[in-house]
């Protein structure tokens, strides 16, 4: 009786606002990458002034790229490492 | 010094037009001296939805062109002593004007009035640039779709790219009951995904059509969900902190029945 009544007032749910909502966080990653051509490098400036507290890289070698497929994005990050920084590792 | 208001969208069809006019309509019911200007150039349609498409002499080409004074091009809607509609030319292109000439109609405009409010075309080019061009404050409008959600957030960062900052959003057409079913994106869903502040939800209401096809604001009949929803987002827009009403969300009789028969509300 009360599944009867849910139905009649519409609880029943095929659910398809998730995947609008899904679909709609993956096309806005794409998106929003896209919309500036910069994002890549200030991300890439940013990585390397973090890291380089802690270890000494290959920034001509590193590569950070966005791999896409159609179900997620991914950050891959490639960054050869030539040494690390005692300095850093001591600190608690 | 009033205040230019600019409705956009990116994607066409979700309501810019509409709100424009009962925004409009709103401000100038509750005595504030406003103008709305149609910049969608070639394809007017603001005269239209206000019932004043007769009464065109001149257009917004007309002003920047120096064919005649901006006075001569304003009409006065004869319903609302104090609200004025500055009409888009039809037969020209977006091309026929320039985002400086623009921002100094919208200047001179804010000189005379509380509220300047302007029509956004669709889309990301110059029409869209113009529309902007002169604007204090952007609001967006969007439906609970995948795409109109898509290109608001593309407005956004177009909008922050500018320099206008801070838009506030609003939801239009949004379905009850299809929300209660999971069938339809839900306003928190949508304000997390765009990271905006919400100004207000307009329910899908028959009687926005039937006000459109009597040239008449949606906002001046009491009895209309729609008009409800226009006139707290025009009153939250003077400052005044009204809440989302129940009547935003609520589907009117489905809803009560609902009430009635104690479901909780999700
Ligand atoms: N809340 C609503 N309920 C029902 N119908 C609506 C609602 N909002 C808008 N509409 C209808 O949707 C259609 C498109 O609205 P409108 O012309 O305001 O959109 P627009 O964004 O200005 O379009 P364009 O991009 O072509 O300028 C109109 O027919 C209008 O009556
Ligand atoms: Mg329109």
């Amino acid at each position: 009786m009360f599944d009867l009544i849910q139905k009649m007032f519409g609880k029943e749910s095929s659910g398809s606002k998730e995947i609008a909502k899904e679909r709609l966080r993956l096309v806005l990653v794409h998106d929003r990458v896209n919309v500036s051509p910069q994002f890549m490098e200030i991300l890439k400036e940013d990585m390397i002034k973090v890291i380089s507290n802690y270890m000494e890289i290959n920034e001509q070698e590193m590569e950070v790229n966005l791999t896409h497929s159609n179900t997620s994005v991914a950050l891959v990050a490639n960054i050869p490492v030539n040494r690390m920084k005692r300095g850093a590792l001591m600190q608690d | 010094m009033g205040e230019v208001i600019v409705i956009t969208s990116g994607k066409g069809g979700v309501g810019k037009t509409t709100t424009t006019a009962n925004l409009g309509t709103g401000f100038a019911l509750m005595g504030k001296k406003v103008v709305l200007v149609d910049a969608d150039i070639g394809l007017r349609n603001l005269d239209v939805v206000m019932g004043l498409e007769n009464r065109i002499v001149y257009d917004l080409v007309d002003v920047t062109e120096g064919n005649c004074r901006l006075k001569q091009a304003l009409i006065r809607d004869k319903r609302y002593e104090t609200l004025f509609l500055l009409p888009a030319a039809q037969t020209r292109d977006k091309t026929a004007v320039s985002p400086d000439q623009m921002e100094k109609l919208c200047k001179d405009l804010a000189q005379d009035f509380d509220y300047v409010v302007i029509d956004c075309p669709a889309g990301i080019e110059q029409g869209f640039k113009n529309a902007i061009a002169g604007a204090d404050r952007a609001i967006i409008v969007t439906t609970p779709e995948v795409s109109a959600v898509r290109d608001a957030d593309r407005i956004i960062g177009l909008l922050e790219a500018e320099g206008k900052h801070n838009p506030k959003l609003i939801v239009n057409r949004i379905r009850p009951h299809m929300v209660r079913k999971g069938d339809m994106m839900d306003i928190d869903d949508i304000i997390e995904i765009l990271a905006v502040d919400l100004l207000g939800i307009i329910p899908e209401d028959e009687y926005i059509v039937i006000s459109t096809n009597r040239g008449e604001p949606a906002v001046v009949n009491p009895a209309s969900l729609a008009s409800t929803a226009y006139k707290n987002i025009s009153r939250r827009l003077m400052g005044e902190n009204v809440p989302l009403m129940s009547m935003e969300t609520e589907n009117g009789f489905f809803g009560k029945l609902r009430k009635f028969l104690g479901f909780k509300e999700g």
